[in-house]
């Protein structure tokens, strides 16, 4: 019987694609914004991804990667002196104007690397060397600041000059990187001179990138430093969880983003319940046939809920389709952010299924109180 | 596949024993059927006439087993249906009553051999088979080539002959037929009821058929008449055109 339901529900040809659409443009809704939500909580992750070390130390008050308060230079050495650190290394972190050759300026992230050992290097050297850094004036700048001073009509190649807070600046290399959460460009440099280009405050350091001896796990060491009176150390998996439960926490924006899906689900039992509820309402008298005919309440459920998940799983995978389509899109472009990580499909086929069990239950509730006897009035 | 059912040791395949049926009006219950007593034999057309709202159709749904009885007995070749759990009355009908209704019900989205084959399937009949079995009994009512197609392209004696088909399909004992001519003009309905007769009709197995198409009367071998929830008159059909 259940090639039978098959048959009856593709053959209504107008409900069916009616079903279909319907989940679809829900499924469509639900992945596309939880996607787009991802991308942007990952987005406000990247420095952290893009500079890796695996132990981070801040100033105890700081709550996640993006807001940082200065540390004093000692702490470094404070820092090297815990048990279990193989090394120490100072970061500078900080938003620094660009002054443009045509007088434009361009807000830019400025990160100051350990100049000896260059921990937090960019992960991809696109061209020029990274040891070039060393020359004078010398700064890497990444991909988006390379497509930002494009749209201003300024070409940037390695030789090209710019000014950070008035002192002069030279692209030695270019990089590809993870876009901040501001989409501000990442301009790398020596620690030394980040110092120089920042503007001069009593406490310089934002914060201290360590490496654990072997044996001791990240999270083992975070904890034994956050015992350091003033300091606050994160794993980075620690630190990329609670700068993005930071965001989720402290902004509009998972309501915003939530509100979207939750349309979304409204979206999809409206069409969906609806259309089905009418579907099954049109058949009600074969139903009825069937029943009398001997269908038994079981069968009859299995074609019901078949026919429901039949349509969820074409509208699940359209849906999901047409956001890989976006998100493939969308990657080209980096921007709106887009990731969808394997729990946002399953989220999405969670919520479908419990529109089609809704959806089913409404119909089979109608199915139910059906007396084959009807069939003969 | 079904279950066979014992030969019946007298020519009595339906068995109606003062069934009353009411269905509920506010206080005071309408009675449907009031202490009704009737038998079908095997063999045998029997008709079911009388006016609207006699209790005709409910008659014919208790003895399919699909409406309970208040009180009384049902036995359909043998079987107390009142004995019986829902599930086994369900079961029982799937294997041993085949159905046409007023309406025929065949479903529209179904070809006439998928239609035709759903008995088969309810019994657990792999559908290449079910289907199969299916052409054959609708080649043998002059649908053989139309098996692809959709109700809705056929006319309504086409139609008829699609859900005589499927009421045959699967060899019930029993054939319940729901004002057949209803939706058919007179010529079309009296070779519906010809079909019947020649494709139904057999020693082991009982047609009922509910009408009140005086008509068709003459393809009737016994007829039980009803008025107001009562069969007031039960005869062979020939005594009852002369009366």
């Amino acid at each position: 019987m259940l090639r039978i339901a098959l048959l009856m529900l593709f053959r209504d040809r107008a409900k069916y694609v009616m079903l279909v659409v319907g989940l679809t443009f829900c499924a469509l809704l639900m992945t596309q914004q939880a996607s787009v939500f991802c991308g942007l909580m990952l987005w406000t992750t990247a420095t952290v991804r893009n500079i890796g070390a695996k132990v981070w130390v801040f100033d105890a008050k700081v709550e996640q990667v993006n807001e940082v308060i200065p540390l004093r230079e000692i702490e470094v050495t404070r820092v090297r002196s815990i048990p279990g650190v193989e090394w120490a290394v100072p970061l500078y972190l900080g938003i620094e104007q660009a002054r443009l050759g045509d007088g434009s300026f361009q807000n830019v992230q400025l990160t100051g690397l350990d100049t000896a050992t260059f921990v937090g290097r960019p992960m991809e050297i696109t061209k020029g060397r990274i040891e070039d850094l060393r020359l004078p004036d010398a700064v890497i700048i990444d991909q988006v600041g390379v497509d930002k001073f494009r749209k201003k009509g300024i070409k940037i190649d390695i030789g090209t000059t710019f000014e950070i807070n008035d002192k002069r600046a030279q692209v030695v290399a270019l990089c590809h990187d993870n876009r901040s959460f501001l989409a501000q460009p990442y301009v790398f440099t020596t620690y030394d001179r980040a110092l120089q280009y920042a503007k001069p405050q009593r406490k310089m350091l934002s914060c201290v990138l360590v490496e654990p001896r072997p044996g001791v796990s990240a999270q083992e060491l975070a904890d034994r430093i956050s015992t350091v009176p003033g300091l606050h150390a994160f794993s980075r998996d620690d630190l990329f969880w609670t700068t993005i439960w930071w965001y989720i926490k402290n902004t509009g924006i998972p309501i915003s983003f939530g509100t979207v899906v939750i349309m979304g689900v409204i979206v999809g039992i409206a069409i969906a319940g609806q259309t089905f509820y009418l579907f099954i309402l049109d058949n009600l008298r074969y139903l009825a046939a069937l029943k009398a005919m001997g269908a038994r309440m079981p069968i009859l459920a299995a074609m019901v809920f078949l026919q429901s998940f039949s349509v969820g799983f074409v509208g699940f995978g359209f849906g999901v389709g047409f956001t890989t389509i976006f998100g493939y899109r969308v990657l080209k472009l980096e921007q709106p952010p887009f990731f969808m990580p394997w729990q946002v499909p399953v989220f999405v086929a969670l919520i479908i299924m419990l529109i089609c069990c809704f959806s089913a239950a409404v119909g089979l509730r109608q199915i139910a109180k059906l007396e084959p006897a009807v069939v003969f009035k | 596949m079904s279950d066979p059912i014992p030969a019946p040791e007298s020519p009595v395949a339906v068995r109606v024993e003062k069934v009353v049926k009411t269905f509920p009006n506010g206080d005071t219950p309408t009675y449907a059927l009031r202490d009704v007593s009737f038998a079908a034999l095997a063999g045998q057309l029997t008709m079911i006439v009388g006016p609207s709202g006699c209790g005709k159709t409910t008659l014919l749904s208790v003895i399919c087993g699909t409406l309970a009885i208040d009180s009384g007995r049902i036995e359909v070749f043998g079987h107390d249906l009142g004995t019986m759990r829902d599930a086994e009355i369900t079961a029982f009908r799937s294997r041993n009553v085949g159905f046409i209704f007023q309406q025929f019900n065949l479903i529209p989205t179904l070809t006439l051999v998928e239609n035709a084959s759903i008995p088969l399937i309810l019994q657990g009949c792999p559908h290449r088979k079910a289907e199969e079995k299916a052409a054959a009994v609708l080649t043998e009512l002059g649908l053989g080539t139309r098996i692809r197609s959709f109700p809705k392209q056929l006319s309504g004696g086409q139609q008829q002959r699609v859900a005589i088909a499927r009421a045959l399909v699967h060899d019930p004992r029993l054939i319940i037929c729901d004002e057949p001519t209803a939706s058919l003009d007179a010529k079309t309905g009296h070779h519906a009821l010809e079909l019947l007769r020649q494709k139904a009709l057999r020693p082991d197995r009982c047609v009922i058929v509910v009408t009140h198409d005086s008509r068709i009367f003459s393809f009737a071998d016994s007829i039980a008449e009803m008025e107001d929830g009562r069969v007031i008159k039960s005869c062979p059909a020939p005594e009852y055109r002369h009366a």
